[in-house]
């Protein structure tokens, strides 16, 4: 343990590596050569219960000590963060190999959106990543209005990225509040639910929601925030700083929450490209990749903010990562807000769009184009798209497929925490069963997205 | 199907991959792994011989398309090749992405696990497996990951009732 954390210091006070955009080592090819794709496959339960049935000794361990034993985790336990079951062998309290079994909450989300009209999607989308609403709405939505080929009015666009970060700041929220309470800090976690709670009333404000917003829908956003809506917005802003300086305050300095993160659940820069991690943790493992500044979508490219990276790779750089990433965000809104363009929030397509209210009461025209995309939806071109956004917890996909028809043929969606649960054993062989769970806490899993 | 049988590729479709291609593409295109390629809204799809999918998945990655970022399946039942596999790549050095798709006839619907290039697939190549029932040879260990191992019958394929049998 104290090599580890003896070598880390010395990287830290020599030449920092350099970042991934400087330097293209990292390339698929140069992979292939420093790298054995075997080592990194994470096992199956099975797998694992055989190797401890089997007897064997694995390299290193101590000499005294006769065989590895079988822990169980989960689905119940508290710092799982869901259903989350962890089979581990350990040898003592060291980890040996982990095998994580997933599926105790799927619910057959992407069947179910093959039986419903493109709008009806909508509301499911909000249940797949549960703490991000608006960003599965966004990325459903803009996969959507490319097979549309629809043009969203600016404003329209200035509200999801609005949004989508207040989104993103409320995610890492409950990411801090569980991460600390998981190490033992229970008073941040009451800190951070205090702030998620304004959060949530903004939310509900906003679509009538605290939760499961569907505030995001295909063609722009479902209402005009109301009236003193951005003040209040505003106001949450301006104050947020200075909270997640109080957070901070909380662990910065704290020797407990120092000594469990850092030097813990290295994930090197070559290994997270190769187990497909995405988001926080791949930009604290060294990888200057952020779909919101190097793929911009919604009009990101208009806003100006820095993409936080750490080149350490462990526990603690994940944390400095998304906390760097809170400031950054409040900065995004503060630019959303000041610059907010005038005009329609949704386009101009009446076949498509559900019209609002009152036109729908006063005017045939409208009353028709309801009634019609309500009881038999609106037909979309045939062919396949893949929208990809910058969630909270790294990269959303959402692959729709669509036969010319009002259903969609096929909605896939990738979610960054189904890959990034792949890299748990790598980050977490060789350490401390402890440890485990602070590395759980740092990739930030929501089991509704890995599962579906 | 063996290779020998696959209609040759159309100039158009080579036209298309030249064009839009970032990589070395008349290297690729000399390898025989091509079989067609369309640009449409903006997106790259190269559709490859199932029997090559390793091979072309390593060019790829070659290529610089570093990223493993998705593997799914769509179910174009009762049209035969029934399967399509769809993987999807990324470009970290070039900031774009490419799919990648393969078909797979109902018959024999087994294609060449890509575990080896990227294990980041192992994951999403068992959720295919479990909910469309294509077999990836080669892979590590091919269970059922989100539905019950007793489960019968694989849930995302088109002639599966949405309730589900009762």
């Amino acid at each position: 343990m104290a090599s580890t954390l003896d070598h880390k210091t010395e990287e830290r006070e020599g030449e920092r590596p350099v970042p991934f955009a400087a330097n293209s080592q990292i390339t698929g090819a140069t992979l292939a050569g420093v790298r054995s794709a075997e080592d990194l496959l994470i096992p199956d339960v099975e797998d694992v219960v055989e190797d401890v049935l089997s007897g064997h000794k694995p390299e290193g361990s101590d000499p005294i000590s006769d065989h590895t034993m079988v822990l169980n985790m989960g689905p119940q336990h508290p710092s799982t963060h869901g259903v989350l079951r962890l089979v581990v062998e350990i040898d003592g309290e060291t980890v040996v190999s982990l095998s994580p079994d997933i599926g105790y909450l799927h619910t057959g989300i992407e069947k179910t959106c093959e039986a419903k009209f493109y709008n009806q999607v909508t509301p499911l989308t909000d249940r797949i990543d549960y703490l991000c609403p608006m960003t599965n709405n966004t990325a459903y939505a803009l996969a959507v209005e490319k097979l549309l080929q629809l043009e969203i009015p600016e404003k329209g666009q200035w509200l999801r990225v609005l949004f989508n970060e207040l989104t993103r700041i409320q995610s890492h929220l409950v990411w801090l509040a569980t991460h600390a309470m998981d190490i033992g800090a229970l008073t941040v976690f009451l800190y951070c639910f205090r702030e998620r709670e304004e959060l949530l009333r903004i939310f509900e404000a906003v679509s009538g929601q605290r939760m499961m917003t569907s505030y995001v829908r295909i063609g722009g956003v479902a209402l005009e925030p109301p009236v003193g809506l951005f003040k209040k917005i505003r106001a949450f802003l301006e104050s947020f700083p200075s909270k997640i300086a109080e957070y901070e305050g909380l662990l910065q300095n704290n020797p407990i929450w120092i000594n469990r993160l850092k030097g813990i659940g290295y994930l090197s820069p070559e290994n997270a490209v190769a187990l497909g991690v995405t988001g926080p943790p791949l930009r604290a493992s060294g990888i200057d990749f952020d779909l919101r500044r190097d793929m911009p979508y919604s009009s990101y490219e208009k806003f100006q903010f820095r993409v936080p990276i750490a080149t350490e790779g462990d526990v603690w750089a994940r944390y400095s990562v998304r906390m760097q990433e809170m400031r950054e965000s409040v900065k995004i809104c503060l630019q959303a807000l000041d610059g907010m363009p005038e005009g329609r929030h949704v386009a101009h397509a009446p076949k498509i769009l559900v019209p609002d209210r009152e036109q729908m009461k006063t005017q045939m025209e409208s009353l028709i184009h309801h009634f019609k995309i309500v009881t038999e939806g609106f037909q979309v071109p045939a062919g396949e798209v893949m929208s990809s956004v910058e969630a909270p917890h790294g990269q959303m996909n959402y692959y729709v497929v669509s036969d010319g028809g009002a259903k969609p043929y096929r909605v896939h969606v990738r979610n960054a925490d189904f890959c990034t649960l792949q890299a748990l054993e790598t980050m977490c062989k060789g350490q401390l069963i402890a440890d485990v769970v602070a590395v759980i806490g740092s990739i930030d899993i929501v089991l509704g997205a890995i599962d579906r | 199907m063996s290779f020998q049988n696959m209609p040759s590729p159309s100039p158009e479709a080579k036209d298309v991959f030249v064009a839009n291609y970032p990589g070395d593409s008349a290297a690729f295109l000399a390898t025989g792994y091509f079989v067609n390629a369309k640009f449409e809204l903006a997106e790259l799809t190269l559709e490859v011989a199932p029997e090559f999918i390793v091979d072309a998945c390593r060019a790829l990655q070659a290529d610089g398309y570093n990223f493993f970022e998705d593997c799914t399946c769509v179910d174009w039942y009762p049209t035969e090749p029934r399967f399509q596999v769809t993987y999807s790549l990324l470009s970290h050095q070039y900031k774009q992405r490419i799919r990648v798709i393969a078909r797979l006839s109902s018959q024999e619907p087994v294609i060449a696990s890509i575990t080896s290039v990227w294990p980041a697939a192992n994951f999403y190549e068992r959720e295919v497996f479990d909910l469309f029932g294509v077999r990836f040879t080669g892979h590590p260990r091919l269970t059922r990951i989100m539905m019950p191992d007793n489960w019968n019958g694989h849930p995302l394929r088109k002639d599966y009732p949405v309730e589900g049998y009762r």
